[in-house]
């Protein structure tokens, strides 16, 4: 449980918010082509990182916004915010 | 087994005021190399090496814990066991568990307290209700003991619930399995390390792993907080450290580890003597033999490795349990804890092989996985043994995640994952 500071609408329980998951992984771009491995890689096979990891939110019981976090997993700790588009800022 | 426990072992060390029980497990310093290392000391992990070395006689094999043994989700679990899921592949799996679990203190010489008290799941709506008849066929056809009762014999059943038809999640029946129940969690964990270790097993404590040492794509050692562990077989039963495990490695898993929270009540009387579990709210609870309720809650919907958990998902809880039981409404709550536990797409464990050779995972077991602790200690066992999966988990293969044939017990087991 923490307060996670929304860039549209300020400081906010975490209740209010639900997690989208990992952030940064990229649609293909041609599907078609993609073998069996790359589908798997692609929809399932996540980073689940005990650390900083870039992560996917959303302000679902508020403005319904998404946005960018970097939370550290192992104390819940959250180092930025930043908008969706924007690159990940280096931790 | 050396130091056999018997009613007249108990007789004779209550004369000496029973201060000369020897230790049920040693405390060794690692070896340079052993045949096989199982990463990971909790019950499944100490199932695991207790049947390689019992089955498959591989004796000089080690146990690594990071903290104490039986410390992680093995500690912290319901003690739910269970066997009514409704794929075939998943009946297998978790009969061929609750089957071992029948004979388990015997075997082990260890009083694991099994208790066959029944599992009840609730359905609260028409859609629980179809689901849940549908299971019952499902379980019935793979010999699994399941019936449907209606509203009238829940309660006959348990007769604390609240039948009212007028509340949010009204009763409308449920399904009971009476050879499920529980046991106690840490007899478990104790019970096999004492039988892995009069085989010879290393348990060794303390003692993290902290890099995965390979030669091409052949596994050759560990390097842990005690040194460098050589070693051509790996079986990495780490749970919700699994990714983290796996990292090492240069493996990616399908998993996502999240807080999974449990709580107990103060102690009070017997006034449950069944588990009942309830999908639609997220609700189970039972009463342990010290008399406190068990109650166990949902997940975090986000990736954190916290032991914590939010307060939200208690009080939503604790909410449905009120209204289901509202004689616990003066009750309190002692202790909350939270465990990490690794969830797959499919909501189905992993006991496999990897592309890395001599490296196996048995993780992915998400929010269920003590009840199947002897039968995924079994079949990871024959797995890393023979280098092939037994039958009953091929389908519980890592692969799975690429050919698309997935286990999908997700919200068709008896519980919301």
């Amino acid at each position: 449980m923490f307060i996670i500071n929304c860039p549209y609408c300020g400081e906010r329980d975490q209740s209010e918010f639900s997690c989208g998951g990992e952030a940064h992984i990229v649609r293909p771009k041609q599907p078609t082509e993609l073998s069996d491995d790359e589908w798997a890689e692609y929809l399932f096979m996540r980073k689940n990182i005990k650390g900083v990891q870039f992560e996917r939110w959303n302000h679902a019981h508020g403005c319904r916004k998404w946005f960018n976090m970097a939370r550290d997993t192992s104390n819940d700790k959250i180092h930025a915010v930043y908008k969706m588009g924007e690159k990940p800022p280096v931790i | 087994m050396k130091n056999k426990y018997s009613i007249f072992s108990l007789i004779k060390n209550a004369f000496s005021q029973h201060e000369n029980w020897k230790q049920a497990w040693g405390n060794p310093e690692p070896k340079k190399e052993y045949e096989a290392v199982i990463v990971g000391g909790g019950g499944h992990g100490l199932a695991t090496a207790y049947y390689l070395a019992k089955k498959h006689n591989m004796k000089n094999i080690a146990v690594l814990e990071k903290g104490w043994i039986g410390g992680g989700n093995t500690g912290r679990n319901t003690t739910i066991i269970r066997s009514n899921y409704l794929w075939d592949a998943s009946a297998g799996l978790y009969d061929h568990a609750l089957k071992i679990w029948e004979n388990l203190s015997q075997e082990l010489n260890y009083n694991i307290m099994f208790s066959q008290r029944g599992v009840m799941n609730l359905a609260h709506n028409l859609q629980d209700v179809r689901d849940l008849k549908r299971r019952t066929h499902a379980n019935r056809l793979n010999g699994i003991d399941a019936i449907w009762l209606d509203t009238k014999q829940v309660k006959e059943f348990c007769p604390i619930i609240n039948i009212s038809q007028d509340i949010r999640y009204p009763v409308l029946g449920g399904t009971l399995q009476k050879r499920a129940g529980t046991a106690r969690h840490d007899a478990v964990a104790w019970g096999y390390a004492r039988g892995a270790d009069a085989m010879g097993v290393d348990i060794i404590q303390n003692c993290e792993v902290k890099g995965i040492k390979r030669n091409g794509d052949q596994v050759e050692g560990l390097e842990t907080t005690k040194g460098y562990i050589k070693t051509k077989k790996i079986g990495v039963v780490a749970a919700g450290h699994s990714s983290v495990i796996a990292n090492m490695a240069g493996l990616k898993l399908p998993l996502e580890s999240k807080p999974l929270q449990a709580l107990v009540s103060e102690p009070v009387k017997p006034i449950i003597d069944t588990v009942v579990m309830s999908n639609a709210v997220h609700a189970y609870v039972s009463q342990s033999d010290k008399g406190e309720l068990v109650i166990g809650a949902g997940t975090d919907a986000y990736i954190s490795y916290t032991q914590r958990g939010s307060h939200d998902v208690v009080e939503g809880t604790l909410k449905a349990i009120l209204e289901l039981y509202p004689i616990f409404s003066r009750m309190k709550m002692l202790r909350q804890w939270g465990g990490i536990v690794d969830i797959c797409p499919d909501a189905s464990p992993i006991i496999s092989k990897t592309n890395i050779k001599g490296l196996y995972f048995n993780c992915g077991w998400g929010t269920g996985g003590f009840k199947a602790t002897p039968g995924s200690g079994d079949l990871f066992a024959h797995t890393i043994a023979n280098d092939e999966p037994h039958k009953l988990n091929a389908a519980f293969n890592l692969n799975r995640f690429v050919s698309g044939d997935l286990v999908d017990e997700h919200g068709a087991a008896a519980v919301a994952h």
